[in-house]
């Protein structure tokens, strides 16, 4: 399992549009991608889920990359989180 | 008369007709059904048609209203797609062996009241694009067509909410007003309503049960009410002002496209100032003609780490494109003083006006500014970019940043990353830059004065500090004689001279500056028509 850490620098936090394009982006990996803030997790491919955690600028949340693509998922999720949020 | 008060979202007066939108309360059945499996085909085909209703509106909202508002039909055609919501469907259909109707309806309602109770104005907004998307799936399962939101003659739209799918339907030229009994400032009611440039009011208490259709009313964004059948008077003066504000947006229009060019065939650029690259809409909105002052420093404040290169060189790169080949000032990291970030360390000073800031960050500490430097160039084949440099004091600086600027470049050619040469000029704000203006003209491509700081080091007046307001004088002919004397040692140069401080947008002055010979004003967008009609009445 790999793991990173990162800070919100959008000012609405990880809102809707971003969260779509996250669950897209998840969607190409076979590894499951978890985001996790402050105890409560959700799966990166699932929309709803992850603006429930309610995300804020500002706020950090622990990204969890576990499966056999495990290595090039972390590299594209890291650089999604970079870009976009 | 009856008086309804709200919050006003965008200023601006309506007088019309009232239409309230009583939402036809779809009765959704729950009935038992045999296969299941049936259902949850229904489902996806109803989700197929609405899939293609959203890219509708999607481009329907992109003609009309642009892409910031359109992208909500985008995130709807994600949510449909979203796993929770769907299982949750094929939940219920599956263990309660009911209706598809009734399955949506039920989701639809449990998420958005999940996102109704969250601790976030803006989550809490978006309760009303799950409620917009169920509706439309159970409307698409019922086979009925989407309600016609086609009026007549315009009106004043009373509802109690309007999902984004209705804001967008209803036929842009028929809409005098919105108000609504719940909504947000984030919502799509108040978004649009800004797009549009008609009042709204949302949160306005009334029952929508007790009004008519066709009442008249006059909607005050300025006061923030709504005053339901006013009286003459009241109308009168609706009217009047109706009138005024129409003539204000219509002279400005009618200003957009022109050149800023005085009677006596004198040109000058008109540019905008911006804090962040979400700005940029203003920027075109109000039809500057570059901009002239792009603030770095929102990348830098309000964070616990330096943006790394790669942050900053999307922001750049952004503003350039959509900038679309326009001149894009990009002035490098001017913090300290008053703008402080923990991160940086800056320490406590005596005098921070005078103090570590701008420029001296960047030249004692290079790697932050090479790596501000890097993003830069490497956004610069995006667009038409030329960066400035603040708080220049003297020649030295100057050359000391060449040689930075120069290991940068060489450092991106042998990695093989594209770049182009920008113009590359100094922000004159400090008495000492002014009185060697004439040297600096020999190094850089052009200057850009930051009124600001050059008045209050001139005047030695800290602008903070009230008690010294009778003695500061914004027009001071000490200020107004270097700004002269700056002008002319860059043209003596075959150089270009602007003005990116407050003192551009001073009105009383754009005469005085036109006169002077300064080539470019670079103001808050919202400046430029205004600054264009002073300058094309000029003589």
């Amino acid at each position: 399992m790999k793991k990173f850490e990162y800070t919100i620098k959008d000012e609405l936090g990880i809102h809707a549009r971003p969260a779509g394009m996250l669950a897209k982006e998840a969607k190409n990996y076979k590894s499951i991608i978890t985001i996790t803030k402050e105890g409560k997790s959700a799966e990166a491919t699932r929309l709803m889920s992850v603006m429930s955690l309610a995300v804020k600028c500002g706020q950090t949340v622990e990204v969890s990359i576990e499966g056999e693509d495990e290595d090039t998922a972390f590299e594209g999720v890291k650089t999604f989180f970079e870009t976009n949020l | 008369m009856e008086c309804l008060k709200g919050k006003s979202v965008y200023k601006g007066i309506a007088l019309g007709k009232i239409s309230v939108l009583k939402k036809s309360d779809y009765v959704v059945k729950r009935t038992k059904v045999e296969s299941a499996e049936e259902e949850i085909e229904r489902v996806n085909q109803a989700k197929e048609v609405a899939c293609g209703q959203l890219q509708k509106l999607y481009e329907k909202a992109l003609k009309e209203v642009g892409e910031a508002s359109a992208a909500i039909f985008e995130v709807h055609q994600m949510m449909l797609d979203d796993a929770d919501f769907n299982e949750a469907i094929e939940n219920i259909i599956r263990t309660q062996e009911v209706n598809a109707e009734y399955a949506v309806a039920s989701v639809g309602d449990s998420f958005s009241e999940m996102f109704a109770s969250m601790d976030d104005d803006y989550m809490r907004a978006r309760a009303a694009d799950i409620k917009d998307i169920s509706e439309r799936l159970v409307k698409n399962l019922a086979g009925g067509e989407t309600d016609s939101m086609d009026f007549e003659e315009p009106v004043i739209v009373v509802a109690d909410d309007l999902t984004p799918s209705e804001t967008v339907q209803m036929d842009k030229d028929k809409i005098l007003a919105f108000v609504t009994v719940h909504g947000s400032t984030n919502s799509h009611t108040a978004i649009l309503a800004r797009m549009m440039n008609i009042p709204a009011l949302i949160g306005v208490d009334m029952n929508l049960e007790e009004l008519k259709n066709g009442v008249e009313a006059v909607v005050d964004g300025f006061a923030g009410e709504m005053i339901l059948e006013p009286t003459e008077e009241v109308k009168c003066t609706a009217l009047t002002r109706i009138s005024e504000e129409e003539e204000k947006r219509n002279l400005l229009l009618e200003l957009k496209g022109k050149e800023n060019i005085t009677l006596g065939g004198k040109k000058i650029e008109l540019y905008a100032n911006i804090g962040s690259a979400s700005d940029v809409g203003y920027v075109l909105e109000n039809d500057a003609g570059g901009i002239g002052l792009f603030r770095s420093e929102f990348l830098y404040i309000g964070r616990n780490e330096l943006p790394s290169e790669e942050e900053q060189f999307q922001a750049y790169k952004q503003v350039a494109q959509n900038m679309a080949g326009k001149k894009v000032i990009i002035r490098t990291l001017d913090i300290g003083a008053d703008k402080q970030a923990d991160y940086l360390d800056l320490g406590e000073e005596e005098n921070p006006a005078l103090g570590y800031r701008a420029i001296r960050i960047c030249l004692s500490q290079p790697k932050i500014f090479k790596t501000q430097l890097r993003a830069i160039f490497r956004a610069s084949t995006y667009g038409n970019i030329s960066i400035m440099y603040p708080m220049i004091t003297s020649v030295e600086e100057v050359k000391k940043i060449q040689k930075i600027v120069a290991e940068v470049k060489k450092e991106l050619y042998e990695c093989d990353i594209p770049y182009k040469d920008v113009e590359e000029g100094v922000m004159i704000e400090t008495p000492a830059a002014v009185m060697i203006s004439d040297e600096l003209a020999e190094l850089v491509d052009f200057f850009s004065i930051g009124t600001n700081d050059l008045t209050q080091y001139t005047l030695a007046i800290d602008r903070q500090n009230e008690k010294l307001d009778p003695f500061y004088n914004p027009h001071h002919k000490a200020v107004l004689k270097m700004i002269q004397m700056v002008v002319d040692n860059s043209h003596k140069a075959g150089k270009w001279t602007g003005i990116c401080g407050e003192l551009g947008a001073d009105t009383e002055l754009t005469e005085t500056f036109v006169r002077m010979g300064v080539d470019e004003l670079s103001v808050a967008p919202s400046m430029i028509l205004k600054l264009r009609k002073i300058i094309r009445e000029m003589k």
